[in-house]
């Protein structure tokens, strides 16, 4: 790898840290924002004007709130998200479990659906016009222009009501069947999976087509290679650029997803965490679980970017 | 082009004027929620907030056409009137949107230097947030409100539109025409306005109806999440929320909301595939 690279790439991961410090402080504001006096409703209404003086010098919510994002992202930097309001207890220690359960979730339906998404984008790309394109296309648009918690309750309703397959809304939580444990993965699974390989084949379909045009691959259509000789031999080895950027970017669509998704199935997961610390107005936990998602979301943008500039030369300069 | 001028094949097809069936039948369903969306409230047959049906979860029939919510309202109605609040909230925060990204992205195009590298990083930083978790935030911090939604969804869908018209108008920018015309002594705005703006719009208003369709799912999910209207308003995602409870036994109040989203929303997206050519494509 040459220097000039090196520090094209280092100089993105610096513009991702740059960013993340400027949503940090959005976030902070965003929660400095939320109504209610925490001291106030932590005390209820029967306490003394010195008890609230007194939990408020304890929590240093009598400092300025620049000195408290200073002393947060201090604490950050050290993995230290500070304390839930709600129960005292560490978030970082709330959030542990939490995390780990999101990303089971994050992992099965990257795992089902890269594979998946990729065949089928490829192949679209390849018989681009016939029949099996059109119907793979029209389904993909469909399931893009509505919303995910259409496609769960269109999930629903088909594996659970009419098939009665799978069990509708619950998390079984702790089984040690084998069984069992898939059952209850399977309906958020299948619904993130859904999403997600829509983008992904519409993105994998597009990044082939535009490889296609390259008067090259024309080069060797002319020569007599034949439509998927062209496709795997000489187009794929170009568009795997282009793909993977498209992967990283439709993965970053599963931290939207996994907000509604574990609402709707009651999923243990952080972004379900994060819904109900909206609702207790738990700034602690909000922040932790906010700054998280957006530690995701951009990893997966670097990742993209860096992954297109190393594919593409021509992003070089 | 000059085939298409030709006086013997002067006939829409040949001028890329053409739309497709199936553009059509996308505008006509686009056309319906329009005017449903102004009309909706007048003609519902039972005043949506009105419980009607002693039974909950009704099925379809003659008097409740699609069915009655979880508490016996006619459901008819209450899509009837969601409908002016999906389409209404979306349709304001898409101009928001669309106005302030087309301009911002103009004018960096043709100002260029530090000023379209301060707007340009400035709205990097704000798409650098995941769009869900940026309204879930501001809404449950303000307060929810329609106003707030507007606003919220304005400022979460701004940078794309810039980013797609600055493109655009970067293109547009370095044509002679442009160049002639700055160097007549034009004014910044002057060049906007008469030189950019007519050579972009076409592309830049299929890009709106994107967006727009991004903005409907985005208030259909805060809604959902009980982030969006508020009750005893609701729109199509609030309505989708509240009858949940009917899901297990497929209930027509769960499908009937859902069903009116998707409609729009892919008619939305199959106008947009079937664009005459001469709208969607970059002028040639």
């Amino acid at each position: 790898m040459n220097p000039q690279v090196l520090t094209l790439i280092l100089g993105r991961i610096g513009v991702a840290v740059v960013t993340l410090l400027i949503v940090s402080l959005i976030v902070f504001a965003a929660t400095e924002m939320l109504p209610g006096d925490v001291v106030q409703i932590l005390l209820g209404q029967a306490a003394t004007p010195e008890a609230v003086a007194g939990l408020r010098q304890a929590m240093n919510l009598d400092q300025p709130a620049i000195m408290r994002f200073a002393g947060w992202l201090g604490g950050l930097a050290q993995g230290d998200l500070g304390h839930s309001y709600a129960n005292r207890m560490a978030v970082a220690e709330l959030i542990g479990g939490r995390l780990a359960n999101t990303l089971k979730l994050a992992a099965l339906t990257a795992g089902f659906s890269v594979p998946i998404a990729l065949m089928l984008g490829i192949t679209t790309a390849i018989w681009r016009g016939s029949l099996f394109d059109r119907a793979v296309s029209s389904i993909v648009v469909a399931v893009i222009s509505v919303p995910e918690f259409l496609v769960a309750t269109l999930a629903v309703l088909v594996f659970a009501v009419w098939l009665g397959w799978l069990p509708a809304l619950s998390f079984g939580g702790d089984t040690s069947d084998i069984w069992a444990v898939l059952r209850a993965y399977a309906m958020p699974v299948i619904t993130l999976s859904f999403v997600v390989s829509a983008q992904m084949i519409r993105m994998t379909r597009a990044a082939v087509i535009e490889t296609l045009k390259a008067p090259y691959v024309e080069m060797a259509f002319l020569k007599g290679a034949s439509r998927s000789r062209m496709v795997l031999r000489h187009a794929l080895p170009n568009a795997i650029g282009p793909i993977v950027n498209a992967m990283a970017l439709s993965l970053s669509y599963l931290l939207g997803g996994v907000i509604i998704v574990e609402t709707i199935f009651n999923y243990p997961g952080i972004a379900k965490l994060m819904v109900d610390a909206v609702s207790t107005r738990d700034l602690p936990l909000i922040q932790g679980c906010a700054m998280i998602f957006c530690l995701g979301y951009l990893t997966l943008i670097t990742i993209a970017d860096v992954v297109a500039i190393l594919a593409n030369p021509r992003l070089r300069h | 082009m000059s085939q298409a001028l030709s006086l013997r094949n002067l006939s829409p097809r040949n001028m890329g004027w053409h739309v497709s069936p199936v553009g059509v039948l996308a505008a006509c369903v686009i056309a319906f929620w329009a005017v449903m969306a102004m009309v909706g409230p007048w003609i519902a047959p039972h005043p949506p907030g009105q419980i009607v049906d002693y039974d909950f979860f009704g099925p379809l029939s003659a008097e409740y056409p699609l069915g009655t919510d979880y508490l016996g309202r006619d459901m008819l109605s209450r899509v009837l009137a969601g409908a002016r609040f999906t389409v209404g909230i979306s349709l304001a925060a898409v101009m928001l949107a669309c106005t302030a990204g087309i301009v911002l992205g103009m004018a960096a195009a043709v100002l260029g230097g530090w000023t379209d590298t301060a707007i340009s990083r400035v709205l990097d930083a704000v798409s650098s947030i995941p769009s869900k978790l940026f309204g879930l935030v501001v809404v449950a911090a303000i307060g929810s409100s329609i106003p707030v939604l507007i606003g919220v969804l304005a400022v979460v869908y701004t940078p794309g539109s810039y980013r797609f018209a600055r493109a655009l108008a970067v293109n547009v920018n370095t044509m002679d025409y442009v160049t002639v015309a700055r160097a007549r002594g034009e004014r910044t705005a002057y060049l906007i306005r008469a030189e950019i703006m007519p050579n972009i719009l076409g592309p830049v208003l299929a890009d709106m109806g994107l967006r727009f369709v991004f903005i409907v799912l985005m208030l259909s999910g805060l809604s959902f999440l009980g982030l969006g209207v508020q009750p005893p308003n609701a729109d199509w995602g609030s309505l989708v929320r509240e009858n949940m409870g009917g899901l297990s036994f497929g209930a027509p109040a769960v499908i009937m909301p859902s069903i009116a989203i998707a409609t729009l929303t892919i008619s939305v997206n199959l106008l947009i595939d079937n664009l005459p050519t001469r709208i969607r494509d970059r002028s040639e």
